[in-house]
């Protein structure tokens, strides 16, 4: 077996060290009803090459974004990853490397980490931010939960803008601690109004920006609005690369911001693993879950970083910590890191304004198809349509016709309300022409 | 935007004894300064295209001003992060026994699958006819779980070992409140005092209070005492096993009758599997649920922290309450029940995570599986056993073992053999760190003085076992020799020496900021 080096003679020199017979001596601990000396249902050892053969076969029943024309968005997006990301981040320092709890042979994902933070909090606009959560949604539900810590209130007000997958892990990690979640109908017109349901009991108001279905609001008078009434305005980013192009949320007051940072540097995947962006207030950072990466020196007095304010953390605090997370994301908040130094300054604020001129066109196309109507006035790379028929049947023809036409709401709020017409359509700096007419030419030989 | 500091800030090369060099570098161990210090305005790592004529649709919230990023070209990003790597230690460098994170080897066949474009530029809301394979994918892992626990349900979609405990025991309450027609009137959630501290933090986000059960003197759980504690308002127990001290719990099957007899779940913490897959189904001793951690006993890799996942494995009784999303077989092949309206008749408590899971790390469990094979996992139990009792037969007569008998896959040592020496556990481990080694786990578990919890794994050769246990006897030689100076002075050959944590808590800088680099430089 490749992977074990232990030979046959190594263990039985082994044994005689240990003074047993049999590596059998070793496992007496486990009662008779325990030990398991039946057959799995599952195959013997395989060579390396028919891992492959098997695994891409599997692989190859899939048509992808990269195969043909590809509009879905809500929440994961097709971005290009420079190459040299996804060499860096396979550096075996890097990738078999544990949670960096020695710090003096652990600096290079230490400083990686305190840039991690550093750009996070730049392109929020927010004072500090965590090493990353598992995804967006989860870093939703524990911005949720910071809130009550903070202000010591039960209610929550989720927004229709705010994406279903957010809002229900949102709820189902609310659900046994004790706070009051209230759920807005989704936002189809983004002109919704929260602001007769925050008073001095609410802990926090959940808005999205851009919403699920594309629209760019402004956040200020909503944000003044919470800060009047003490709770906290968490703003949700599931498409990172709109804050190149779209004011920061910190700018529009916001208090916590939670996004999914997958778009830069990681692939879509198949839903993950992804990167949880957490940033908030400075006045927070004592309350805030997940690791800390922090400057201090060493004992010669140089500058080195080290994982900091553990004591909010369940390995010190046990059942008192902040979360019960202990694992992070560390190896996409690396890719998302490198991807965001190349991209730099110009670099991010170009391709986020590339991904809206790509946009605005697609969407411009399609205002002339009949039976498409598109939706918000403003937005960044995605934006609702109502169709003249069911969304999820012309996902499903378009599909078979070579075309991925986007996510039809029905997939995030199910079959049978209201929303079973409109469809989210996203472009980025990938969707070439070539893509738009092939939507176009689908879509509208599909609705005449 | 422009920033330089002087780096060798600090480091006075007639206090270290060595010649000093321009930059503080030293040979092959080079400083490297923040990316933020390395910006040059007008440099940029990618190209793309102009963007052409367009309307702009942004709701006049266009962004003003600077961000603050740097602007650095793509061949100084390239070594800004290669030099990085070099200052961390990983397990492709070397042996890395820090117990009960099982750091074994890292395949790099995992790596090569799951970057078959057919897995990474699958979207996650594609329509279902167009992603069977990546069904198939998960309905395989799924199977090979619950064929090795021999358990009859799984839920796939937690993130990590934690998340997943949050998932099982999530499970459990929602059982206990569908059982009592609401809220459950059991909470209080028992766990061992060897337990990881994710296993009380997860209880209590989920509403429970946490009764701490003592090991006893043979470091497994006291039964008596537990079942002592046993009453009507407990909702369940979380038991790791084989637990943090190495050690099998032998009276597993009499604790799953007892705490189903007084009406409560038995919850395993399965981060320990590496150490009887293949040999022992979890399932057989009566547990209700346990996570799997893919990054310890499946090899996906650590990451410097994460991604991991955890996916929980359920019995009967719970397995009607998993959370969406999970994958079904039907005639028209695979698809995907994501809404709870959607269930049927099982009774979903909620979703964990945004789309299915993390899916990277199904494909890479899934391609050591088939590497492995039923027989190569049983092998990976036998030999990370038979690794960590041969490092506890060689240490055992110069470090004090804890417990007596064999150990699992991994063994524990107090401090009791360092009495006296004016060397501490933690001065201990920092030597191992000039020797070349990354440090076994230290202070934990908490049942014992001074723990060192050393996890070779089965990926390491009988070699380097004897390499390490060699180091192990020269430090405590040197130890006992009186030689406690060194101790605290280590380590003196690492990329940084000892940190000052306290400093860093109490007056943190968690970012740069050009406010930060002014106030430094005004010190």
């Amino acid at each position: 077996m490749r992977y074990l080096p232990l030979t046959d003679a190594d263990r039985s020199s082994m044994l005689d060290r240990i003074g047993v017979s049999s590596v059998d001596d070793l496992f007496v601990d486990v009662p008779a009803v325990g030990q398991f000396d039946g057959a799995f249902d599952l195959p013997d050892h395989m060579a390396e090459f028919d891992v492959e053969r098997l695994m891409s076969a599997m692989a190859n029943r899939n048509i992808t974004t990269a195969d043909v024309p590809s509009f879905l968005g809500a929440g994961a997006y097709r971005h290009h990853v420079p190459a040299s990301v996804d060499y860096l981040i396979q550096r075996g320092e890097f990738l078999t490397s544990y949670t960096p709890y020695q710090p003096e042979i652990s600096q290079g994902t230490l400083q990686a980490l305190f840039e991690f933070q550093s750009m996070v909090a730049l392109i929020t606009g927010m004072d500090v931010a965590n090493a990353s959560m598992y995804d967006g949604a989860t870093s939703c539900a524990e911005a949720v939960l910071m809130a009550r810590r903070v202000t010591r209130r039960n209610r929550a007000v989720v927004s229709g803008s705010v994406h279903p997958h957010y809002s229900a892990v949102t709820e189902t990690q609310a659900k046994y601690v004790d706070i009051d979640i209230d759920i807005r109908e989704p936002d189809l017109d983004g002109t919704e109004d929260l602001t007769d349901l925050i008073d001095d009991q609410t802990a926090c108001v959940v808005v999205q920006n851009p919403g699920i279905f594309g629209h760019v609001r402004d956040l200020s008078s909503l944000a003044s609005h919470c800060q009047e009434n003490g709770a906290l305005l968490i703003v949700v980013v599931t498409e990172v690369v709109s804050l190149g192009a779209l004011q920061s949320p910190g700018a529009m007051g916001a208090d916590v911001v939670v996004a999914e940072g997958q778009s830069i540097g990681n692939p879509q995947g198949f839903g993950g693993p992804y990167v949880g962006l957490f940033a908030a207030r400075q006045k927070y950072v004592r309350q805030m879950p997940g690791r800390l990466c922090g400057e201090t020196t060493d004992v010669d007095g140089k500058r080195g970083w080290v994982l900091t304010l553990s004591t909010r953390e369940q390995h010190i605090r046990r059942e008192k910590a902040t979360s019960n997370i202990c694992t992070n994301a560390g190896l996409c908040a690396l890719a998302f890191t490198i991807h965001l130094a190349l991209l730099g300054e110009n670099g991010f604020r170009d391709m986020a304004m590339l991904n809206h001129a790509r946009a605005s066109k697609l969407a411009d196309l399609l205002e002339a198809v009949d039976g498409v109507e598109v939706l918000p006035q403003a937005f960044f790379n995605e934006f609702a349509v109502r169709l003249s028929k069911p969304a999820g049947d012309v996902v499903n023809a378009l599909a078979a016709k070579g075309v991925l036409a986007g996510v039809p709401a029905s997939r995030l709020y199910g079959v049978g309300t209201d929303l079973d017409n409109i469809l989210m359509i996203a472009a980025s700096e990938l969707t070439s022409a070539d893509d738009m007419d092939a939507l176009v030419d689908a879509l509208s030989e599909e609705l005449s | 935007m422009s920033h330089s500091r002087d780096l060798s800030r600090g480091i006075s090369p007639a206090s270290t004894g060595m010649l000093g060099t321009v930059h503080g570098h030293q040979g092959l161990q080079l400083e490297e300064p923040l990316l933020f210090e390395i910006d040059n305005p007008g440099a940029i790592g990618v190209d793309l295209p102009e963007p052409g004529d367009f309307i702009l649709r942004l709701g006049g919230l266009e962004r003003n001003g600077e961000i603050g990023l740097p602007c650095v070209s793509e061949p100084e990003v390239v070594r800004h992060y290669t030099r990085l790597s070099q200052k961390n230690y990983a397990i492709d460098m070397g042996t890395y026994p820090l117990g009960s994170c099982t750091m074994k080897h890292n395949p790099r066949l995992n790596e090569k699958m799951v970057r078959l474009p057919g897995f990474a530029n699958a979207h996650p809301l594609q329509p279902e006819a167009t992603v069977q394979g990546a069904f198939e994918l998960i309905d395989g892992v799924a199977y090979w779980l619950k064929q090795l626990t021999g358990m009859p349900a799984i839920a796939m979609s937690p993130g990590a070992g934690a998340h997943g405990e949050l998932c099982g025991v999530m499970a459990i309450r929602a059982a206990l409140d569908d059982r009592e027609g609401g809220p459950t009137k059991r909470r209080r959630i028992l766990v061992p005092d060897s337990a990881h501290g994710t296993n009380p933090a997860t209880a209590a986000v989920c509403g429970f209070s946490v009764d701490t059960i003592p090991s006893d003197a043979r470091g497994r759980v006291d039964v008596k005492a537990f079942a002592e504690k046993l009453d009507d308002d407990v909702a369940g127990i979380m038991i790791t096993n084989p637990n943090t001290c190495g050690l099998f719990e032998p009276d597993m099957i009499e604790i799953a009758e007892l705490i189903h007899n007084a009406g409560g779940y038995f919850y395993c913490d399965g981060a320990n599997f590496n150490a009887i897959v293949g040999r022992v189904r979890p399932g057989d001793l009566g547990i209700d649920c346990m996570h799997i951690n893919l990054h310890k006993t499946f090899s996906t890799p650590h990451g410097g922290g994460g991604p991991g996942a955890g996916p929980v494995v359920l019995s009967d009784a719970l397995a009607p309450f998993a959370p969406v999303p999970w994958v079904v077989h039907g005639e028209k092949g695979f698809s995907l029940v994501e809404h709870p309206d959607a269930a049927g008749e099982a009774k979903p408590f909620g979703r964990l995570k945004g789309f299915h899971g993390q899916m990277g790390m199904f494909v890479r469990a899934y391609a050591y599986m088939l590497s492995h094979g039923r027989d190569g996992l049983r092998q990976v139990a036998n030999d990370a056993v038979l690794n960590a009792n041969y490092v506890m037969s060689c240490l055992s007569n110069v470090m004090t073992p804890s417990f007596e008998g064999p150990c699992m896959h991994e063994c524990l040592f107090d401090d009791r053999f360092l009495k006296d020496t004016g060397v501490s556990t933690l001065d201990f481990a920092k030597a191992m760190l000039d020797e070349g080694y990354h440090p076994m786990t230290m202070y934990f578990p908490l049942v014992v003085h001074g723990a060192m919890l050393i996890e070779p794994t089965e990926t390491e050769s009988k070699r380097g076992l004897d390499e390490f246990v060699a180091v192990m006897r020269a430090l405590v030689d040197r130890a006992k020799a009186g030689d406690s100076s060194a101790f605290a002075a280590a380590p003196t050959m690492t990329p940084r020496r000892r940190l000052d944590e306290t400093t860093a808590a109490r007056e943190p800088i968690l970012r740069w900021s050009p406010e930060v680099l002014a106030a430094e430089t005004a010190k």
